[in-house]
């Protein structure tokens, strides 16, 4: 039980280039355990999206290992152990909301009763409801968002992965769905890795944070939030929070000042 | 001398009407009456002045006289449609595109096959294919069956290239969401790749009707039993009569267009979600 | 060390492709030519083995399918050890062909680029002309080919004039598509600026619109230069094929002289290809002065 769900050991990337080797992720040894909400944070080229890819068996690592469930990512993917949330919707055109939220439990041999239940269940859960007949493009791009996660949710995967989900969304939009993420946090108990670029937003969000560095990409520091589990947005102005906010910016200076 | 004048003015008189409703704005009915206006007005231009300068029939007849024989030369038209379009161009259209297909997804497969196939595919698409029109008479006789090969030849390398080219044009988060879910290879080829090479896909078919009408027609005139548009075309030319040579070009391109049309028609249909369909 | 891996890693796929395919053609000559090897042998009342008959049908005067150094040895025949005026000499007739496909390449990319101007800038002419210019691309033009050669030959226009005329329409319509696609190609935000430094027509033209419009001109270009050869060939065809290897071709095909029909096709496919190819390494010169890389 206490096991953790995500372990790297040592774990490295280097990329052969024509200017010589890319150091993307230097000995990264990381633990998270089951129901955590870790964000990664960090400047261009620290690495924290490659990790992520990693999890994912979206990338292979050069050296070290990486366990998810106890498993292999490549078993751990086979599976179908995570969700994974990208910067753009990545919906498909060519199906409406529900049928892109239907597209995972097609593959994964859902029944056709269990696929309704679903994506009615988890529009709910991302306040779409009633939108299953729309297009893509017919939606904002919040809406869009709001409905690659909602896919992501759809089948029962321990664990959600999103690589700066929020980027491309106005501050506004960005506020209501980290509101509305947490909300699904606290009800689906998901451990979840979330990559992003906004300190306030890793600092509101996360149970953990941990700090990366470039060139190598590597950790800096990990930071484990002392906030409750429950917030509001109102917390963004506690001290608490300004403490831990300013400590994630020493992290994030003393990275850069390495090179 | 009269029907010079007439002509003339009918065409000013058009052209003026044209630019001021050019000028007016754009519809749906504005777009329709412009160039069909236009068309119009050169089909008055071609029998004003055939007629007012008295060119000889044998070199270009009226387009009402032409009007006239294609009315009443049906049945011979409909036989040479038949033979030409149906069981040539048809025929060979559907072979050549199928298997261009299936070749692509085996391309698309294995990337040793795309980067062999490919450039000598982008190279035959270039090369003057109705010369093999000949050599298919010889292996395949005279008769519709070596037409049907050389359409298949000729849309085989561009419909190959373009579905290639649109098996690969899914984007590249839309190809990793498949990975995570462990997808198969057969699931991600057909609930993502085919929806996406769709455009491409179309692209080719639309660029191969023409080339498969062409096809039938051109290798008709090196050899064909007495029946066909190139037999008729280039059999009329050689008796001087241009009206039934205007005639049968009049069918050919009505089933140019219609063909294409079609393939077009059923594009919208299966792409509705392409940005080109939406806009 | 690593160019030539890089190279191999380019060209193997496509060296390994061309030798399966000479290899198939190969057994395909056996496998076609096979049937009038043992109809010989049983005219003259014996048998052959299989290696005769596979020898035999690599030298067959009229094959089914001719050898590829059957054909290689009739090119070079006809073209290497004949003298270039001569009217048997594959230069000579390829020489007919191309001084019609390149002149009707450019006047009809004249007339398509001067078209194509005219339906950019006049709203009339945009609105006229374009649906018949993309319409007329579903059209079998090349039908149309005997009955130009005949009626200009009629009026007293023959020889290298008809063929051009056709080799143009073929040229002129894929022009005109590129051009007007290439002309409206700048984004709204480069015209606005043009707009904002008070630039004339003339000027946004030479300055933007025709820079811009490079690309799609040379894409446009090698479709109708393989068209406009396309058009020279098939005109020949009509006049009881007299020059150029259009005519190779059908005087081959009537005296059923296979080898004959192969060469004067692959003449006609090296010249397609070099023509295509001068016009890529104009395109690739070009461009690169113009600083876009393609």
């Amino acid at each position: 039980m206490n096991n953790p769900v995500i372990s790297a050991n040592k774990l490295s990337l280097t990329y052969q280039t024509n200017d010589g080797p890319v150091h993307a992720l230097q000995d990264i040894n990381l633990d998270i355990k089951k129901g955590e909400f870790v964000s990664f944070i960090g400047p261009s080229g620290c690495g924290k999206t490659t990790l992520l890819r990693v999890i994912a068996e979206l990338e292979t690592p050069t050296n070290g290992t990486i366990q998810v469930n106890g498993m292999s990512a490549s078993e751990a993917r086979m599976q179908r152990a995570y969700g994974y949330v990208f910067q753009a919707a990545g919906l498909y055109p060519w199906r409406t909301i529900g049928g892109n939220i239907k597209l995972p439990l097609e593959i994964m041999g859902y029944s056709k009763e269990q696929r309704e239940e679903r994506v009615a269940h988890v529009l709910e859960l991302v306040e779409l409801s009633g939108f299953d007949k729309k297009f893509p493009w017919q939606l904002s791009g919040g809406m869009q968002q709001r409905a690659s996660i909602a896919r992501a949710l759809a089948f029962d995967a321990d664990i959600l992965l999103m690589d700066e989900p929020f980027g491309a969304l106005d501050e506004i939009v960005r506020d209501h769905l980290n509101e509305q993420l947490l909300k699904l946090w606290a009800r689906t108990q998901k451990t979840i890795g979330f990559v992003t670029h906004s300190i306030p937003e890793a600092v509101f969000l996360s149970t953990k944070i941990v700090v990366m560095s470039p060139r190598p990409g590597r950790i800096a520091n990990i930071i484990e939030s002392t906030l409750p589990r429950d917030r509001s947005l109102d917390i963004r102005e506690s001290q608490e929070f300004l403490d831990i906010a300013a400590e994630v910016r020493d992290g994030l200076r003393t990275g850069h000042a390495d090179e | 001398m009269t029907w010079i004048v007439f002509a003339l003015f009918f065409w000013i008189t058009m052209w003026i009407l044209n630019v001021r409703l050019a000028n007016s704005g754009r519809n749906r009915i504005i777009n329709l009456i412009v160039p069909a206006l236009f068309g119009i007005s050169l089909l008055v231009l071609w029998e004003g002045f055939v007629r007012g300068l008295n060119i000889s029939p044998i070199l270009l007849p009226t387009p009402s006289a032409i009007a006239i024989r294609f009315s009443t030369s049906i049945p011979i038209l409909w036989v040479d449609f038949v033979q030409t379009f149906v069981k040539g161009a048809l025929s060979g259209y559907v072979i050549g595109c199928s298997a261009a297909f299936l070749t692509a997804i085996a391309v698309d497969k294995s990337s040793f096959l795309k980067r062999g196939l490919l450039p000598v595919g982008n190279f035959v698409a270039a090369l003057p294919i109705i010369g093999m029109a000949p050599i298919l008479v010889m292996w395949f006789g005279f008769d519709w069956h070596s037409k049907s090969a050389v359409v298949v030849v000729m849309v085989f390398f561009p419909m190959l290239i373009n579905t290639v080219a649109g098996l690969s044009a899914k984007d590249t988060i839309q190809n990793d969401l498949m990975q995570t879910y462990g997808a198969s290879y057969w699931q991600s080829l057909f609930k993502l790749s085919l929806p996406a090479a769709m455009p491409f896909i179309f692209n080719g078919l639309k660029i191969c009707t023409t080339l498969a009408l062409i096809g039938a027609i051109v290798s008709e005139f090196f050899g064909s039993p007495t029946r066909g548009m190139g037999f008729r075309i280039s059999t009329e030319v050689g008796r001087l009569s241009l009206d039934m040579v205007w005639a049968e070009i009049t069918v050919a391109a009505l089933a140019g267009s219609t063909f294409y049309g079609m393939m077009a028609l059923i594009e919208k249909g299966i792409t509705f979600w392409h940005p080109s369909q939406r806009s | 060390m690593n160019k030539l891996r890089f190279f191999w890693h380019k060209m193997g796929p496509v060296v390994t492709v061309l030798l399966v395919i000479i290899a198939i053609w190969y057994v395909a000559t056996v496998w076609l030519n096979s049937a009038w090897a043992y109809d010989k042998a049983k005219r003259a009342d014996t048998t052959i083995s299989f290696s005769q008959m596979v020898s035999d049908t690599m030298i067959q005067d009229k094959p089914l399918l001719p050898a590829p150094h059957q054909i290689i040895k009739e090119i070079y025949k006809t073209t290497v050890l004949k003298k270039v005026t001569s009217k048997r000499s594959l230069i000579w007739h390829g020489w007919i062909t191309l001084s019609a496909t390149l002149l009707g390449f450019a006047f009809g990319t004249t007339f398509g680029i001067l078209l194509a101007i005219g339906i950019v800038y006049s709203r009339a002419m945009d609105m006229s002309v374009m649906p018949w210019v993309i319409t007329s691309q579903t059209i079998p033009i090349l039908a149309v080919a005997p009955m130009i050669i005949v009626v200009l030959n009629a009026v007293g226009i023959s020889g290298l004039l008809p063929k051009a005329i056709i080799s143009m329409y073929l040229s002129f319509f894929p022009v005109v598509v590129g051009m007007v696609k290439g002309l409206r190609s700048p984004d709204q935000m480069q015209i606005d600026q043009m707009r904002t430094w008070s630039a004339s027509k003339n000027s946004s033209f030479w300055k933007l619109r025709l820079p811009s419009s490079m690309p799609y001109l040379f894409a446009s270009l090698k479709i109708g230069i393989a068209a406009s050869l396309v058009g020279a060939i098939v005109g020949e065809l009509p006049t009881g094929a007299v020059a150029g290897l259009g005519a190779r071709l059908l005087a081959g095909s009537y005296y059923g002289q296979t080898i004959q029909i192969w060469s004067a096709l692959i003449c006609a496919a090296i010249l397609a290809a070099s023509l295509v190819a001068i016009i890529g390494t104009i395109e690739k010169y070009t461009l690169r002065r113009m600083g876009i890389q393609l």
